[in-house]
């Protein structure tokens, strides 16, 4: 059976991707992924790529594969709100890692999309996690600006990008003033410069392309600036984030985003109050650095409660390979609400901060990251709560299209499930 | 590249390791002294001035007991007085009379968790460049160096390992550059204001070695030995050489010359100091195996082992552990071959299990890492109980350390190093409810005021946060 299995999945990962089908999925606990309550006995219906309803009475259209997941969880599939997914096959393989465009001479015009290479290993064992899509951020070298990120889905049809340029990579703070010529201070004259910089370039005034800037730098800065393209911005310390929301309202079209965030508590206040959305590190609660002494898991909880909108994201933790940490980083956010003292969220809280809520930070709320009508058919079958650590998906759709779960991971399983060797070498078994 | 400051895992540290020891090309012989009378075993330096706080005689009943070697009691009583496990049993172990009774009605008990590879002290947080004391990357052998004169007690990751993870002693080794990286240390997890006041009293030391990439590149990068895998074992087998000529010139009851580094190997020799080889691929493991027995010297545990399932019947057959994680995999091209059921597979075929960390985030939650391999090990069909997976966590490690004479299970007479769960310690939800350790109380999660700070958290903005 396994073997049949891994030659759908090499066929499909070559092939044109199979045509949506029309399929119902019954009997199961439907979460929808709003932070709205799990509905018992719940029906999915996809048809097309899309949602056609979620709920508890819903007609099943004729004809419709139907799927039972009686005794069964169906969510919206994981949304990671920040990796470097398919950017690296082995880290420290450098001919793997296109992470970074460090020594290509250009900076915010960088495009990751083309980068994302849907056949690494990543890809695979991530999506047999019920992952299904995820924020894609260049890693930032000799420029604060890091480049232009892209949401990707995780389907096995070699098409990886969802949209590409969804949104432009900064670092502040520490990792900021690193490439920033070792200050704070250079960070945010950069910030500025380059972005007046853009603006002279776009109103025809010669000087803009010194050494901070050339002419495609310009005009990825230029869409940031307009505010059709967000602006995701790694920052951790809480006095970073007040002088950067300082900063920020000399460009009041900007769409800012903070990821990472370890200190939002101390400033979710003035978060909520400036409309800032986040995309949490889940359980940062130690004082790695200076700008993160106030690191605490409760963080999270902490900034819902303000009023802050906040997802799950994952920056610098192995954000490339384990996305499938997301679903275990959320039900630790849940235990909080056990412990004396701690604030944590809800579960339907939790798993929206994984599925909805990212979505919608990126502005594609309406057409990823729930189970309500309209939006793409990403759906994940679990075999139990799908934040618990004894649960795994047993059936993954992306795009209305049903997903094969092999992996190199489970090829090397099932050669050594008994590893002596029989009648031939280990190499002969497959 | 942004190095990640959340992670500081042997592989991930090197750069920063390196760059604060790039000026450092200093001779690499080990300090020689004029020996005293040979064959005349010193008393140990540093010793351990360790000693366990007073606790109240506590008994918690009404709880689910794991007991660390494999047990499981529903409804039962663990009472421990004197610093010491006292009994553990069913709802019909007595209680005397006016100790402290804990209800653990819905909660669970094991004992306290071990983690056989840590950083903790050595890459302390804030990682900063100056904090980075774990790889004396100056010479491929420098089993000289011991891992406790790197520690830094106020490290904040110890309180978190306590008050998340449930973690009560932990083996600090020093970092994986060097083919011998000295000697590991056992810390009990209550602050102390020196190492020496944490030193886990009378264990066993250990010492680091390591296989593979680490080593051959940070000296091959250097244009020196070893700068390949088979330059990695040839150096090995040079040094084991020389350690067994000192050990018979020590032996020999004539005058010689004392050397830090040899006395750690002829240790080795001796079946003294045990060995924590870090060790990725199965191919290699077995060489050191090998290796081993050419210099008579028995390997105890195998740590980063992700390519231990292809060569389970060979560990169990040789009684060497695996120290793993779940699920770490393709950082590194020695660890592109890991899956998430090695241990399953390890425990499947009768091998020695021991779920690591080498990480001051996952040191929080060993628990969990445990629980996801036994998860993917179910789903092999391997059904592994509960109560067998804690003991990843505590007995195996302890045995491993050479410390499970003292900690590791709840059985009478041991140290009473105890973990009250506030759930099931294998599911997502739980978190410890209270830490007990020589029997005092240590972390009380309803209780601020029994929650470690260390003197860098203090005056800081979250100080005596919820953590």
């Amino acid at each position: 059976m396994r073997h049949f299995l891994y030659a759908a999945a090499a066929v499909a990962a070559f092939a044109t991707p199979v045509a949506a089908e029309t399929i119902a999925i019954t009997g199961g606990r439907v979460v929808v992924g709003d932070g709205s309550a799990p509905i018992e006995g719940g029906t999915v219906v996809i048809r097309d790529g899309k949602i056609v309803a979620a709920g508890a009475r819903v007609t099943i259209p004729a004809g419709a594969r139907q799927i039972d997941a009686t005794g069964k969880w169906v969510t919206p599939g994981v949304f990671a709100g920040f990796t470097r997914l398919g950017l690296a096959e082995v880290d420290a393989v450098n001919g793997t890692n296109d992470k970074s465009g460090g020594k290509s001479g250009f900076s915010a015009a960088i495009d990751v999309a083309p980068a994302i290479d849907p056949f690494r290993s990543p890809f695979a064992v991530n999506r047999a996690a019920g992952v299904t899509r995820a924020v894609v951020a260049p890693e930032a070298a000799d420029n604060i600006f890091a480049g232009q990120g892209a949401i990707a889905d995780l389907g096995a049809d070699g098409n990886p990008v969802t949209k590409a340029r969804a949104f432009q990579f900064a670092e502040f703070g520490e990792d900021g003033a690193a490439s920033a010529g070792g200050s704070r201070a250079g960070t945010h004259l950069h910030f500025r410069a380059m972005l007046r910089e853009a603006q002279d370039y776009a109103a025809g005034r010669g000087t803009f392309d010194d050494d901070l800037l050339k002419a495609e730098d310009a005009k990825a800065l230029l869409s940031v600036l307009r505010g059709e393209t967000r602006l995701l911005i790694h920052v951790e310390g809480a006095n970073d984030m007040l002088r950067l929301m300082e900063l920020k309202r000399e460009f009041p079209a900007i769409k800012v985003v903070f990821v990472g965030v370890s200190e939002g508590w101390r400033v979710a206040r003035e978060l909520a109050q400036a409309g800032i959305p986040v995309i949490a590190s889940a359980l940062n609660d130690l004082p790695s650095t200076f700008e993160m002494l106030g690191a605490t898991q409760s963080n999270i909880g902490r900034m819902k409660d303000a009023g802050v909108q906040v997802a799950i994201g994952m920056i610098n933790d192995r954000d490339s390979h384990q996305l499938r940490y997301t679903t275990q980083y959320a039900g630790n956010i849940v235990s909080l609400q056990y412990v004396p003292g701690a604030t944590g969220l809800t579960w339907d809280e939790a798993f929206a901060a994984i599925s909805s809520v990212p979505a919608e930070i990126m502005g594609v709320g309406d057409l990823l990251g729930s189970l309500k009508a309209g939006r793409a058919a990403d759906v994940v079958v679990w075999d139990g709560d799908p934040l618990e650590l004894s649960s795994a998906a047993t059936t993954v759709i992306i795009d209305g299209v049903e997903q094969p779960l092999t992996n190199r991971q489970n090829r090397l399983r099932d050669r050594y499930a008994r590893p002596t060797e029989g009648d031939l070498p280990k190499a002969y078994d497959r | 590249m942004a190095i990640s400051n959340t992670l500081r895992s042997a592989y991930l540290v090197l750069p920063l390791a390196l760059m604060a020891c790039s000026n450092a090309e200093g001779p690499k012989t080990a300090s020689a002294t004029p020996a005293s009378k040979p064959a005349e075993k010193a008393p140990t330096p540093f010793p351990s001035t360790y000693k366990a706080y007073p606790g109240v005689a506590t008994a918690i009943r009404n709880v689910t007991v794991y007991d660390g070697e494999g047990g499981k009691i529903d409804n039962g009583v663990v009472f421990m007085t004197g610093g010491k496990i006292s009994s553990v049993g069913g709802p019909d172990t007595a209680i005397p009379a006016g100790v402290n009774v804990v209800d653990g009605t819905g909660k669970f008990v094991t004992p306290g968790i071990i983690d056989i590879h840590s950083h903790l002290g050595d890459y302390p947080s804030p990682s900063v460049e100056a904090h980075s004391d774990g790889n004396e990357a100056t010479s491929p052998t420098t089993p000289e160096v011991w891992a406790e004169h790197s520690v830094w007690p106020q490290d904040p990751g110890f309180s978190r390992a306590l008050a998340n993870g449930g973690v009560t002693a932990l083996q600090v080794l020093p970092g994986s550059a060097n083919l011998m990286g000295g000697r590991s240390v056992v810390l009990k997890n209550v602050y102390a204001r020196t190492v020496q006041g944490m030193k886990f009293p009378d264990a066993p030391y250990g010492l680091k070695m390591a296989c593979g990439e680490n080593p051959k590149r940070v000296y091959g990068s250097k244009g020196r030995m070893p700068s390949t895998r088979m330059g990695n074992i040839a150096v090995n087998r040079q040094t084991w050489i020389k350690a067994q000529e000192y050990k018979k010139k020590r032996d020999s009851g004539k005058e010689f010359t004392r050397d830090l580094g040899m006395e750690t190997l002829a240790g080795v020799l001796d079946g003294d100091i045990s060995i924590q080889n870090h060790c990725y691929r199965a191919d290699e493991m077995a060489l050191v195996l090998d290796m081993a027995k050419e210099f008579g010297y028995k390997v105890s545990t195998f740590h980063h082992a992700v390519e231990s399932y292809k060569i389970a019947d060979l560990l169990r057959n040789n009684k060497v552990c695996s120290a793993v994680w779940a699920d770490w995999w393709g950082f590194k091209m020695e660890a592109y071959d890991a899956i998430p059921e090695n241990a399953a597979i390890l425990h499947n075929a009768g091998a020695c299990v021991i779920i690591h960390s080498d990480d001051e985030n996952q040191i929080q939650r060993l628990n969990q890492e445990a629980a996801k391999a036994q998860a993917d090990g179910r789903r092999m069909g391997f059904n592994i109980s509960d109560a067998e997976v804690i003991k990843w966590l505590t007995y195996n490690p302890a045995k491993a350390l050479g410390i499970d004479a003292n900690t590791g299970s709840l059985r009478a007479g041991k140290m009473a190093d105890v973990v009250l769960w506030n759930g099931n310690p294998l599911s997502v939800y739980a978190r410890p409810d209270k830490v007990w350790i020589d029997g005092a109380l240590m972390f009380d999660a309803s209780n601020p005021k029994i929650r470690p700070v260390s003197d860098f958290e203090l005056g800081q903005p979250g100080e005596g946060d919820v953590k």
